[in-house]
């Protein structure tokens, strides 16, 4: 092992006291007081078009309507036009997620569906929410354009348990997507 | 003396490769001689130990020949005394084509990227491209060549053939014919090495296909190795299928235990789970190959069946229950001083590894037994790989026990006239067809003591039982019906609280008294293996180190195993 030694600085009596740094400290909490009660408040001019004033007052008033259309909430998978659960379990979403928070167990599409030509779908298929970090990576690394990133951002589970969203989950909060590649049709 | 004759005295040639001059022995495959000196052929049809079928046009390379002379020319050589190279127009295959003399070789030319180029973009005109739900995706060699190779774009606009998808043409074998290069790899193995004509190419054209003669299927004991040589996604395992992705799962070198020969083995796990068994090449024992049952023989690994803590049964006739493994071996230490040593018999077994079987020999010593043996267990030989001695490690048994199984039929007999009062069976179920107990046989018992990793009928009738480990989890060496002594490598942890077989033996040695330092202080495995070498006279010199990952002969049994005999004649 090698060691860096690290010199502390040297702190005077004055520092010790904390006095000076405190009184520093609450000069910026009052000097945003001064301002607010002058009608000058910081960042007043970005909320005030949405109609919501300096705080957002949360929960009544939600974000839902001023996410940008980049915002990055829950992983969930989605079917296509065609009604079919896109997901094929390739795993690459698995192995891509830097916080290992998926966890997908491989299944066979039963022969008789209509969407035998797919051969592959996921038996089960888990996010734990405590784990997710909202990076995308796994709607980036999907190669069958199954799981995208929703705008949802209120994710309050009660217990451990609570926070692993299965398979049913995910599909129900995906929804239908339009406009996907059909990549497992009869003529394929 | 010109370079050609100083390699010609040595029986070689000069090839140069990539600018470098080397030497090769005559008649090495240009493919081989290339990916020797770390230019890097890729191939899809050749294969080392099949014919060469030279189809798939993957590994063209640009070659060149100093040129042909005039009548009544001499050879002119430069100051290094080799004669220019006239490169040729059209590139050639470097697995049909053999090194010459003054040979010239481009593997990195613009020539040869151009041709690897061309036929990639061939091959997958018609392919399918359903990486996402093909197992062999992660270990395709089309794959990892189009990766290193290919165009990265499709100029095709027509529509692709159809072709069989997902076929199961075997017990064990599912063949997608879209998947497939043709490069025969699978057919030339069956007829080759397994001798049964199965597969063949059928239709024309763009519509050429891979499947079985009419009437016949592909359930060959050894079919399976078609899924390991297939370079693509067209022959899958029906047992891996849509298991696990291959780049989840570590692979550890070991050695199959089913039977005699010790097949090298490669085991693939993701955290504590086997997902699959594939072989492991070893020249000397099983090539490149191994049997069907042997590589589905891993279920019980994982299976519930599984005894993860020790087992008491405190009153006759109670159920056994859990307890601990301080308070188990105290209790055995006190149960086993009980006993008097004429009325107890010890069962050990040929599935141990050598350091289990010399912690065993330590045990009955200590105990004073003398009625010890193991079960011997035969079955039908096939002409390849799988032996007639279905114990993995009876060479072992025979060398550090001096027991061959004659001694079963005496402890059976004792058992039933009353004479063995106490039995310890070590890893070995006595109701089982070799073993020839009976559940009554056991009932009559004053005591049983059982060593095993799995539940079954004899831990179901013991007293005492103490959880073991499987092939899996596990340190240790085996000898080969062939003499050959081979490492077995731990894959995963022993499940719950079950304990490695050698160190329980040692735990119990030592907390009935015994005090040999040999025994008593060897920290690992492999302390175990130094100990051995010094005591045994065919160990010597042995570690576990220079044992390494392809064994070692150290025993003349005079057995050998076909397939290689067959293979070192063919050379």
């Amino acid at each position: 092992m090698a060691y860096i030694s690290v010199k502390r600085p040297k702190f005077s009596l004055l520092d010790r006291l904390y006095v000076v740094e405190l009184v520093k400290g609450l000069g910026i909490t009052f000097k945003h007081l001064a301002l607010s009660l002058v009608g000058k408040s910081r960042g007043k001019g970005d909320f005030s078009k949405e109609g919501v004033g300096v705080c957002m007052q949360f929960p009544e008033e939600r974000w839902d309507a001023r996410l940008p259309e980049y915002y990055r909430g829950a992983p969930t998978l989605v079917r296509g036009e065609d009604g079919r659960e896109r997901c094929v379990s390739c795993q690459l979403c698995e192995f891509i997620c830097p916080a290992r928070a998926i966890k997908v167990t491989p299944g066979s599409v039963d022969e008789n569906s209509s969407c035998a030509k797919q051969e592959k779908a996921p038996a089960e298929f888990e996010i734990d929410m405590l784990r997710c970090i909202y990076c995308g990576m796994c709607q980036e690394v999907c190669p069958e354009q199954a799981i995208f990133l929703s705008k949802e951002y209120l994710i309050t589970p009660q217990d451990r348990k609570d926070a692993v969203r299965n398979k049913e989950t995910l599909y129900r909060l995906g929804g239908t997507r339009k406009g996907l590649v059909n990549k497992w049709n009869q003529y394929k | 003396m010109l370079p050609k004759d100083a390699a010609a005295a040595e029986g070689k040639v000069n090839v140069q490769i990539n600018g470098k001059w080397y030497r090769f022995p005559k008649g090495t495959r240009i493919a081989d001689a290339c990916n020797s000196v770390g230019a890097h052929v890729p191939c899809f049809c050749y294969h080392p130990k099949l014919s060469v079928a030279g189809s798939c046009r993957m590994c063209l390379v640009e070659q060149g020949m100093p040129p042909r002379l005039a009548p009544g020319a001499t050879p002119q050589y430069n100051e290094d005394g080799y004669q220019t190279i006239s490169w040729m127009p059209r590139a050639v295959i470097a697995c049909a084509n053999t090194v010459a003399e003054n040979m010239g070789i481009r593997t990195d030319s613009k020539l040869t990227s151009e041709a690897r180029r061309g036929v990639l973009e061939f091959l997958l005109s018609n392919h399918p491209l359903d990486c996402p739900i093909c197992d062999q995706a992660g270990e395709c060699k089309l794959q990892e060549y189009t990766a290193d190779y290919g165009r990265g774009t499709h100029r095709f606009t027509e529509s692709k053939t159809k072709k069989g998808k997902n076929l199961s043409i075997g017990p064990r074998v599912n063949l997608d014919q879209e998947r497939c290069v043709l490069c025969r790899r699978c057919v030339r193995f069956m007829k080759e090495i397994v001798g049964e004509e199965v597969l063949g190419v059928v239709g024309r054209g763009t519509h050429n296909a891979i499947a079985c003669y009419p009437g016949t299927e592909l359930d060959s004991n050894y079919s399976m190795n078609v899924v390991d040589i297939c370079p693509v996604g067209a022959m899958t395992s029906k047992d891996f299928r849509f298991k696990m992705r291959v780049w989840f799962l570590k692979s550890t070198p070991t050695i199959d235990v089913t039977n005699g020969t010790g097949t090298n083995i490669n085991i693939w796990t993701r955290e504590q789970q086997v997902y699959r068994i594939t072989p492991r090449q070893n020249d000397e024992v099983n090539s490149c190959w191994m049997p069907d049952d042997a590589r589905l023989a891993y279920k019980y690994i994982n299976a519930p069946a599984r005894l993860t803590t020790p087992l008491v049964r405190t009153d006759a006739g109670a159920d056994q229950r859990p307890s601990t493994w301080d308070a188990t071996i105290g209790l055995v230490t006190e149960q086993l001083h009980k006993c008097a040593p004429t009325e107890v018999a010890m069962i050990a077994s040929a599935r141990m590894t050598n350091e289990e079987l010399y912690m065993v020999r330590a045990l009955a010593k200590q105990l004073g037994i003398t009625k010890l043996d193991i079960v011997p267990r035969t079955g039908e030989a096939d002409d390849l790989l799988v032996s007639a001695d279905r114990n993995p490690n009876s060479t072992g048994a025979k060398l550090i026990l001096g027991k061959e199984g004659k001694g079963l039929r005496t402890i059976r007999n004792g058992v039933r006239n009353g004479s063995i009062r106490f039995l310890i069976a070590l890893g070995e179920d006595l109701t089982s067809e070799e073993a020839g107990f009976t559940a009554e046989d056991l009932a009559g018992l004053d005591y049983l003591l059982c060593v095993s990793h799995s539940e079954n009928a004899t831990t179901k009738a013991a007293d005492v039982v103490l959880p073991g480990v499987t092939f899996a989890e596990k340190y240790g060496t085996m000898i080969n019906v062939a003499g050959r002594i081979q490492r077995l490598n731990k894959a995963i942890e022993p499940m719950g609280e079950a304990r490695s077989d050698w160190d329980i033996y040692r735990s119990i040695s030592q907390s009935l008294g015994c005090d040999c330092v040999n025994v008593i202080a060897c920290p690992s495995p492999m302390a175990v293996l130094e100990q051995m070498a010094l005591e045994f006279e065919p160990m010597h010199g042995l570690t576990w180190g220079n044992i390494g990952n392809e064994g070692k002969a150290i025993i003349e049994t005079g057995v050998t195993i076909p397939l290689i005999e067959r293979e070192k004649a063919k050379k």
